[in-house]
């Protein structure tokens, strides 16, 4: 699903972010992205959103060359990923419906669609009674996990979080993990980037670590 | 919230959807393409509708704001609509004018009582010839002693200074006709009895020559404050771009185009220039009205039924488009410098 071959990413400030790095993760898969700060997590999650371009090599998405995508196509590969934040990215002018709703409406979803399949998201994450409140209203792991239902609303193939667990305690962020897991197993591929290693060494699931932009270590620790 | 129905939620992913794909469930495919085209062009359709009232309602949200910027397009628009109402009411007046035209013969001083009557019979029979008032040298000084407040000045006169006139009236088609009044003058001017004659249309040219610069200047004006209000809008609408630019970051990231980004803020620019197109034809309108009064005392005092002319109805329909369109173009303008640079980072 996800294909990177030999990608290096070079900020135009000289930090080079990404150094070569090849890995492949197939459709429905699982996977954590851990390391360092700096070591080129948030790259990797950017360049799979084309929020920035690889210096060499080639990404494979679905297979299709991102290389290849013109910018007028980017919004509309985009509508085939969700995302989850650290910083949630909620807009705090509107209620969790609309935040929710946003994934929808820029796709043009039928309004009565949109109703219904935001309430299936909100459900599944467990905020569907709190659909009109304002998001600022809402705790710590409900902005997250409203953030998750926003990615997840417009049913993506592939789901990318970086850092989702960032500021929760750990009962919360396992919360989080295991929706993230129950995502992957009707088939999105999932990818998570944390440095939260306690938390998902006890999940058994691959793990592929980075360093200085490279990939030093990839599998599921014993 | 309304607008959507609500329903039972849909249960979600609990099958892997790509299996068993119901007739129901949009297409996928990872080039987009989710959902048909009717549905899409329904869902355009309605997205415009939406936008039409949410745009409205962000700007009632904020009215000093949305009041400061479309009374500055509608001070822009109302000048040279004003410029246009006064060339207007002076064309309208000219060609009121333009029915008396009319020819002043002066008669040799030394004239007899019995060629001037055999002079107004030929004046009379003459084709080109309305009518003729015959103004006697008597009649012409106690006209001139009521009216100038000379009359002292003439007492110590020892003679009446002042010749016979004949005030010609040109059959209607020499009206506007200057070539044709022009000949008719030399023809008078070639009597014998005739010292001078005097066509009463050179203010006539004058005015329109005038009128030509005032339209001249009207449209220049006009121009010139166009682009003020392209200026005007533009900024207003860079400034609606700032203060929205977390809200265009994540609607960027989930897929949104640039097209669905600039729609709000196009929206809001036709808007300005609407709500400032409207504002500008009423503070016309007052304007006319305030000084419609002291110009029909005026008018009365001169004995014409000139009545002043307000835009009107169709007045209001080209200051509407007009303000559209300059709305539309400035925030255009700045739409399309500012929303391409906000990405996500």
């Amino acid at each position: 699903m996800i294909q990177f071959d030999k990608v290096s990413k070079r900020y135009p400030t000289g930090h080079e972010a990404l150094n070569g790095l090849s890995l492949e993760l197939d459709a429905g898969e699982m996977a954590f992205l851990i390391g360092h700060s700096g070591a080129g997590k948030s790259t990797l999650l950017k360049l799979i959103m084309l929020m920035e371009r690889p210096t060499h090599g080639q990404l494979l998405v679905n297979g299709k060359n991102l290389n290849r995508l013109h910018r007028s196509q980017i919004p509309y590969y985009r509508r085939n990923i969700g995302v989850v934040f650290q910083n949630h990215q909620l807009l705090f002018d509107r209620s969790a419906f609309d935040n929710v709703a946003l994934p929808l409406l820029v796709s043009g979803y039928q309004p009565r669609e949109v109703g219904r399949r935001v309430r299936a998201a909100l459900d599944k994450v467990g905020l569907l009674d709190k659909e009109k409140m304002n998001p600022i209203a809402l705790s710590g792991g409900e902005q997250q996990r409203l953030g998750i239902a926003r990615a997840v609303v417009h049913k993506p193939r592939i789901l990318l979080a970086d850092e989702p667990t960032g500021n929760l305690d750990p009962e919360l962020s396992a919360e989080i993990m295991d929706l993230f897991r129950q995502f992957c197993e009707v088939g999105v591929t999932v990818l998570i980037a944390t440095h939260d290693v306690d938390l998902i060494s006890r999940m058994g699931m691959r793990q592929l670590q980075l360093q200085q932009g490279r990939l030093i270590q990839d599998g599921v620790p014993a | 919230m309304n607008r959507y129905r609500r329903g039972k939620p849909e249960k979600m992913m609990v099958s892997n959807s790509r299996g068993g794909k119901s007739a129901k469930e949009p297409r996928r495919g990872a080039s987009g393409g989710r959902v048909s085209l009717l549905g899409k062009l329904r869902s355009y359709l309605q997205s415009h509708r939406h936008l039409f009232f949410s745009t409205v309602k962000r700007l009632a949200s904020e009215p000093i704001q949305t009041l400061m910027t479309s009374l500055v397009v509608a001070i822009a628009l109302g000048l040279p609509a004003v410029l246009y109402v006064g060339v207007v009411n002076l064309q309208q007046l000219g060609s009121r004018v333009e029915t008396t035209t009319q020819i002043t013969v002066f008669l040799k001083i030394d004239s007899s009582q019995k060629a001037i009557e055999q002079f107004q019979k030929n004046l009379i029979s003459e084709a080109d010839v309305d009518t003729v008032e015959y103004i006697s040298r008597q009649q012409a000084l106690e006209e001139f002693r009521i009216l100038s407040g000379f009359g002292d000045v003439l007492d110590m006169l020892d003679e009446n200074p002042l010749p016979p006139v004949f005030i010609v009236q040109p059959v209607a088609h020499f009206q506007r006709d200057l070539v044709a009044s022009e000949v008719l003058v030399a023809k008078l001017k070639g009597m014998a009895l005739v010292d001078d004659v005097q066509l009463d249309m050179k203010w006539m040219q004058r005015l329109q020559a005038m009128l030509v610069i005032g339209e001249r200047f009207a449209l220049s004006l006009g121009l010139a404050l166009a682009l003020g209000v392209l200026l005007i809008i533009g900024n207003t609408i860079r400034l609606a771009i700032e203060s929205r630019r977390d809200e265009i970051v994540v609607v960027k990231l989930v897929g949104g185009t640039n097209a669905y980004v600039r729609r709000p803020f196009l929206y809001t620019g036709i808007w300005y220039g609407v709500i400032g197109g409207i504002l500008a034809w009423v503070l016309v309108a007052v304007g006319v009205q305030w000084i419609s009064g002291p110009v029909a005392r005026l008018a009365e005092l001169y004995q014409s039924l000139f009545e002043l002319m307000g835009l009107g109805f169709f007045g209001l329909i080209v200051l509407l488009l007009i303000g559209a369109s300059l709305g539309l173009i400035g925030a255009w303008l700045a739409v399309a410098r500012h929303i391409s640079s906000i990405e996500p980072k």
